[in-house]
């Protein structure tokens, strides 16, 4: 579904990324883990246009998208999540999914007026259930800055949802969460891949890693070190040496 | 009662000056061209009246419609710059915009006298309002009705998807994009109906004080038409008609006896209001108490 292939990025002098090639499958929740600046948060932001690529390409969904622009990749089907939570926090919880939905099948058989101004309706319905799905539907007229961090992340989760994406980045989302608030945010991540959403977890919680991925990368210094099944990576004694700096 | 009459009818025109930079702030871009494009359409107005011998309405209106236009093109090459460069680029534009009118002349023969704009003498008799026998308060009257009908245009938009939509841009772009939100399209749309609203609030004023010139459209009128929005709080249109008020109505008039350090006082006073309320003097949470106070039922 997502081909990433010899993918660079260089900061300066910096490789943030290194010639780096991965294949999501479709309907898988493929794992991006490795040690701090290892190029993980890079590699999301080179997927979603935010920094244009040094070399390489990304395919989605056999549409070439290494060089679209930000606000299109969504349109190709890809949402994401930001690692320090990004919300509109002075619009409130409604009206944050209600910018959000630029709705994939919407986009064409719209005029540009009723898109921009309106969808009142055609949104409401499925703004609701996004809310009642995210545990928020009591919150709907808060100030997204007023929520709890929980209810921000979950918020977070549910505008990139709002677009009704084929696939979902999502970086580092337990970061910052408790014991339960992980165990919550695994069983979302299980309800979204049954729901056949396409997911790239990139995350240091290694038990939410462990418990909910099919498959894993792992970088080091903007390279892939290794790749597999969760017990395969925890099996990995390049994998150990990469975390704990010794062999 | 002329006197009221004509704060009325400045109030009004600075009204819809600070609307315009209302809607570029929305998206969280500080313009300075504001008062450029108030300037397009002050004399683009008032030469379809007097060269043309149109009637106001068509020609205000086409006046916006052009200043928009110019607005929008503009808009595509400063918004590619942002934050305190933006201030600066839009700041040229706008005295390029004023040095252009000082350097204009179009004069024609009008009976035995010559119209049209003079260069630095500026653009006399736009004499619309004389010449069809409308007396002061018909003329306050007129700008009022065009002054509700944006205001209520603006809350409107306000609260429909298009106004989260540009207070997502204007919060964060990252995250803007990320939802599929064209940062260009938005940014340069509220620059054109800032536009708009500048050009329909400039043809406005050249017919009421019936005199232009360049100098009248410098930095200070970019300054005043940026502070109000600041001043008034970005919650909904009226904090802008609100600081308009106040400063043209009470700092202005009250201040008056202090002569030419009296700009100097703004200056201080704008300083000072926006250390002590940076979110403006009518916040979210005044607004919630004026609400309270008129009776209206306060909402989340």
């Amino acid at each position: 579904m997502l081909e990433v292939a010899a993918l660079s990025k260089h900061f300066g002098g910096v490789r943030a990324v290194d010639e780096l090639s991965l294949a999501v499958r479709e309907g898988e929740v493929f794992g991006l883990i490795g040690p701090n600046g290892s190029g993980k948060s890079t590699t999301v932001n080179l997927i979603c246009g935010v920094f244009p690529v040094t070399s390489g390409s990304i395919t989605f969904a056999g549409e070439d998208i290494t060089r679209l622009a930000a606000h299109r990749v969504l349109g190709a089907g890809i949402a994401r999540t930001f690692q320090n939570i990004r919300l509109f926090g002075d619009l409130s919880v409604w009206q944050n999914l209600w910018v959000a939905q630029n709705s994939l099948d919407a986009k064409r058989s719209e005029g540009l007026i009723s898109r921009w101004l309106g969808g009142a309706r055609r949104g409401r319905a499925a703004t609701e259930a996004l809310l009642e799905f995210s545990g928020l539907g009591h919150r709907s007229g808060e100030l997204a800055r007023n929520l709890a961090f929980g209810e921000q992340r979950r918020l977070e989760l549910a505008r990139a949802l709002a677009a009704r994406p084929k696939m979902l980045l999502l970086d580092e989302p337990a970061a910052g969460m408790n014991a339960e608030e992980v165990g919550q945010l695994a069983e979302r991540i299980k309800e979204l891949k049954a729901g056949g959403i396409t997911i790239l977890l990139v995350e240091h919680v290694m038990e939410l890693v462990m418990g909910v991925t099919d498959r894993i990368a792992v970088l080091n210094f903007g390279k892939k070190i290794a790749e597999g099944t969760p017990g395969e990576i925890q099996d990995n004694p390049a994998v150990r040496e990469a975390y704990l700096g010794a062999a | 009662m002329d006197f009221y009459y004509g704060m009325a009818q400045l109030i009004g025109v600075h009204t819809l000056l600070g609307l315009s930079a209302y809607v570029v702030l929305l998206t969280g871009q500080v313009s300075m061209a504001q008062a450029g494009f108030f300037a397009i359409g002050a004399y683009l107005g008032g030469m379809l009246t007097v060269l043309s011998d149109w009637h106001i309405v068509p020609a205000m209106l086409l006046a916006a419609v052009a200043t928009a236009l110019v607005a929008a093109i503009v808009g595509f090459p400063a918004l590619r710059v942002k934050g305190l460069m933006l201030v600066v680029a839009t700041l040229a534009f706008g005295e390029a915009v004023r040095l252009f009118w000082f350097n204009f002349d179009y004069q024609v023969a009008k009976g035995d006298i010559q119209v049209g704009p003079l260069g630095g003498e500026g653009f006399k008799q736009i004499r619309f309002f004389p010449e069809n026998g409308w007396t002061t308060g018909e003329v306050a009257l007129f700008i009022w009705f065009w002054v509700v009908l944006v205001m209520l245009a603006l809350w409107w938009m306000d609260r429909s998807r298009a106004g989260a939509v540009l207070r997502a841009v204007g919060e964060d772009e990252l995250a803007a994009q990320s939802v599929g939100i064209n940062l260009t399209s938005v940014k340069v749309a509220a620059m054109g109906a800032g536009g708009f609203i500048a050009g329909l609030g400039g043809a406005i004023y050249a017919h009421y004080t019936t005199h232009i010139e360049h100098s009248n459209f410098g930095v200070v009128l970019a300054t005043f038409a940026i502070a109000y929005p600041i001043l008034g709080g970005l919650s909904n249109v009226l904090g802008t008609l609100i600081a308009v008020i106040f400063i043209q109505g009470v700092l202005v008039e009250a201040l008056r006896f202090l002569g030419d350090w009296r700009n100097l006082l703004f200056g201080a006073l704008i300083v000072l209001a926006m250390n002590v309320r940076p979110d403006g003097l009518f916040d979210a949470r005044v607004t919630r108490l004026l609400k309270r106070l008129l009776g209206f039922k306060a909402d989340a």
